[in-house]
């Protein structure tokens, strides 16, 4: 895909940090692994990378500290560039304290888009998970001569399950109808991806416009409280996404990537998605080891039997241990004759020989970074 | 601009790698694929970046282009630098004219201007079908504690083995006192491994030297050669300068044939080898290909085996080696074998005791290699070969020995 200077990325790193509170305890939601070796800020990136996008910003909030060394100098995504390339931008806000919003964070980091020669800003967060081209939503926006588009896909929503989720109705003309955030009812219904395209005129008008009402929330004050005013368009997306929400979510999300047809909907030969490189070793499978069903990045080393798991990189399963079930994040250790089953293991968690640990579907265990058990 | 190094890496990339046959029919032997993840150039890039030697040229003439394209700016073994980094060097036309590599000495004085840049105090000097892992730095302490002109670094192989190799006969004090290229009856077992560290300043004469005598010769029409081991090495020891032998400890092979290229591979397997790829304070570096985690699944059958990220098993491997997104559909069987990346092995197929190349289709119910015992006589037993971007069509056999470089 050759470069497109006319837009610019913005991935918001932080957005929804708290909804999945035990993986950000020390990290936040673009740092938090997916998928056997990624970090969820990897398929925003790898999304505008393939999309010819070379110049984003990286809005952050707090506990950055993992985002950074992931990212790098942005080298991984081919960001390292002298013309656009990738740009952190910490937390700062002029109204104290850090950003309490996507306008308040636009508001403070306003000098950075001012500075972009972009004509059309994509913002993306990291809590939805799906891999798409944004040349096609580019278009439509621009055939529109739309303020904003919103893309969505058709999805479930439960009331009982799904948090912090955005439906959106639009009319016969794909013009937004209504925003509710989430409502009171269960069914099928179109799904905000948290990803939109404005134009970068409009969107420094409704910048500085709530930085002097004193508004932080893009989608309160724009999307609900402005959605007649402008032209704010639709564009469905088709592919697989998958919105992580909760600590239940996030295993559910992990473990349907072990689904065939989901997994090629996101990991597609024309896009793959780009993620820092471990150089770890392939993974050894022992004499007598077992595998079914299951996801295994380099580096692991596996003696016993794996079924229906992600394993991150540099796992090891001892001798004789059953892992079932389970999401072990990167360089997780189980000792011999273990049975561990719906477990989530963060980073670098140790478990002796001989133990039992058992979750349940609907409410895995989870294991703090670098416990020892 | 100062860009003096104390150290620089010259690897030499070799030719056409003929033993290796379909293996590298459009690619140079360092490039070929080793380890489930690795190119064989990896371990000795690797080597040079984990022992502080951050300029490395690499001569190369037989098909570049795969190589070029893998080396690239060197980011991937951290030898992209300002300052020095990764370079590959082809033969180049002068005002006097344009000459190939006339062997491994010649490609070395062919680019002396290259190491000149550098005004090294010494030169490394590598082969780029080995695979090992050598702290350099530590042999380069060694040829200057022993204030030596040329370090040979060797390595204990079993007497039956010897004749195989170049023979380093050393005195009590570790110094070379003469060489023998596969002697019939060797006096030591201590084999050269084609490491060499020179202080440059003797290379230098003795390549210019040798280019000079080998140019004469060849105007005589007298046999001439340009090859370090025979020329240098001889040469050196004639003017009785100081060469010494550093002793090696630890895995080194050769991957110059088809068998050695196989059995490097198995020794990956084997729990007493002692080549660690997981030991994060000396890492083998490789161009990473950006795929998802291996998928394994219902219906397979692991057991003993290296699989690379990409890859897609739903068949039974058994011994084997796989790279990155290949793929064993469910029904298909895959024992002592390597597959190198893109490969698919369908339904009912089966692969044993072979080396199949890279982006290869072996269909539905195809059979390649056989294992030796399944074979009567022992002298029809061998390594079955598969080339890269080849199809076995359906239920066709690719016997034990043979070797397949086109569709069948």
């Amino acid at each position: 895909m050759s470069v497109n200077y006319n837009v610019l990325g913005l991935v918001f790193a932080s957005m929804h940090d708290a909804y999945v509170s035990e993986l950000t305890k020390q990290r936040t939601m673009g740092s938090i692994p997916f998928g056997g070796r990624y970090r969820l800020i990897d398929f925003p990136l790898s999304n505008f990378v393939h999309s010819g996008v070379s110049e984003v910003g990286v809005i952050t909030k707090s506990n950055y500290g993992s985002l950074l060394d992931h990212l790098g100098s942005g080298r991984d995504w081919d960001l390292a560039r002298k013309k656009g390339g990738l740009h952190l931008l910490p937390p700062y806000s002029q109204t104290g304290g850090i950003y309490k919003g996507r306008l308040d964070a636009l508001n403070n980091i306003w000098g950075f888009v001012e500075h972009s020669n972009a004509k059309y800003v994509i913002m993306s967060n990291c809590d939805v998970v799906t891999t798409i081209n944004f040349n096609p939503v580019l278009k439509q926006h621009m055939e529109n001569e739309a303020d904003i588009t919103l893309v969505y896909s058709r999805g479930v929503y439960d009331y009982e399950k799904n948090k912090c989720t955005t439906v959106l109705e639009f009319d016969g003309d794909n013009r937004l109808k209504d925003v509710l955030v989430d409502p009171q009812f269960s069914g099928e219904c179109n799904i905000w991806l948290e990803m939109c395209i404005i134009t970068k005129d409009f969107l420094k008008k409704i910048v500085s416009d709530a930085a002097s009402r004193n508004q932080f929330s893009f989608t309160r004050e724009i999307l609900q409280g402005r959605r007649d005013d402008f032209k704010i368009m639709g564009y469905k997306h088709d592919g697989f996404f998958t919105k992580i929400d909760s600590i239940q979510d996030y295993y559910l999300a992990n473990r349907m990537l072990l689904d065939p047809e989901k997994k090629n909907a996101l990991f597609r030969k024309d896009m793959p998605v780009l993620t820092k490189i471990g150089d770890n070793g392939p993974v050894k499978y022992g004499l007598e080891s077992s595998i079914k069903d299951s996801l295994i990045a380099d580096g692991c080393i596996i003696e016993g039997t794996v079924i229906n798991s992600i394993l991150f990189r540099g796992v090891k399963v001892g001798k004789d241990s059953v892992v079932k079930d389970c999401v072990l994040l990167q360089g997780t250790k189980v000792g011999e004759n273990c049975s561990i089953s719906s477990v989530i293991a963060d980073k670098n968690v140790e478990i002796s020989n001989e133990k039992v640990l058992t979750g349940s579907e609907t409410y895995p265990l989870y294991i703090g970074k670098g416990g020892k058990i | 601009m100062y860009t003096k190094k104390r150290v620089v890496a010259m690897l030499l990339a070799g030719g056409q790698g003929s033993r290796l046959y379909a293996l590298t029919k459009n690619v140079a032997k360092p490039a070929v694929p080793y380890g489930g993840k690795y190119r064989l150039i990896d371990f000795p890039l690797s080597n040079c970046t984990n022992s502080g030697i951050d300029t490395v040229g690499v001569l190369t003439q037989y098909q570049p282009l795969v190589l070029n394209e893998y080396i690239g700016n060197g980011q991937p073994w951290d030898l992209d630098k300002m300052n020095g980094g990764v370079h590959v060097l082809p033969p180049y036309e002068t005002q006097a004219g344009a000459s190939w590599y006339e062997g491994t000495a010649n490609a070395i004085y062919q680019n002396m201007r290259f190491i000149e840049r550098y005004d090294p105090e010494y030169v490394v000097v590598l082969g780029g079908d080995h695979i090992y892992k050598m702290d350099y730095s530590k042999m380069v302490d060694f040829h200057v504690a022993n204030d030596a002109d040329c370090t040979i670094s060797v390595i204990d192989v079993p007497k039956a083995e010897a004749s195989r190799f170049g023979i380093m006969i050393c005195d009590d004090k570790n110094q070379v006192t003469d060489f023998v290229e596969k002697p019939k009856e060797p006096k030591s077992t201590l084999a050269s491994m084609g490491i060499y560290v020179f202080t440059w300043e003797k290379l230098r004469k003795y390549l210019i030297e040798n280019e000079n005598d080998a140019n004469a010769k060849r105007e005589k029409g007298e046999p001439w050669s340009k090859d370090f081991g025979k020329d240098i090495i001889t040469s050196m020891l004639r003017d009785q300068q100081r060469l010494f032998a550093y002793e090696f400890e630890g895995y080194w092979k050769d991957v110059g044939t088809l068998d050695s290229l196989w059995e490097a591979n198995m020794d990956l397997l084997s729990p007493s080898v002692p080549l660690d790829l997981y030991d994060p304070s000396w890492k083998i570096y490789s161009r990473n290909s950006n795929m998802p985690p291996q998928y394994v699944g219902d219906n397979a059958n692991i057991e003993n085996s290296m699989i690379s990220e990409g890859s897609t098993i739903d068949g039974t491997v058994d011994f084997s080696i796989l790279f990155s997104g290949v793929t064993i559909e469910a029904g298909a069987t895959v024992n002592y074998s390597i597959i190198m990346p893109g490969t698919v092995i369908k339904s009912g197929a089966v692969v044993e005791y072979a080396i199949v190349g890279s982006d290869s289709v072996i269909e539905s119910r195809a059979r390649v290699g056989s294992s030796p015992e399944m074979i009567e006589n022992r002298d029809d037993w061998g390594i079955a070969v598969v080339g890269h971007n080849v199809t076995v069509s359906a239920e066709k056999v690719v016997a034990p020995k043979q070797i397949i470089g086109e569709n069948i």
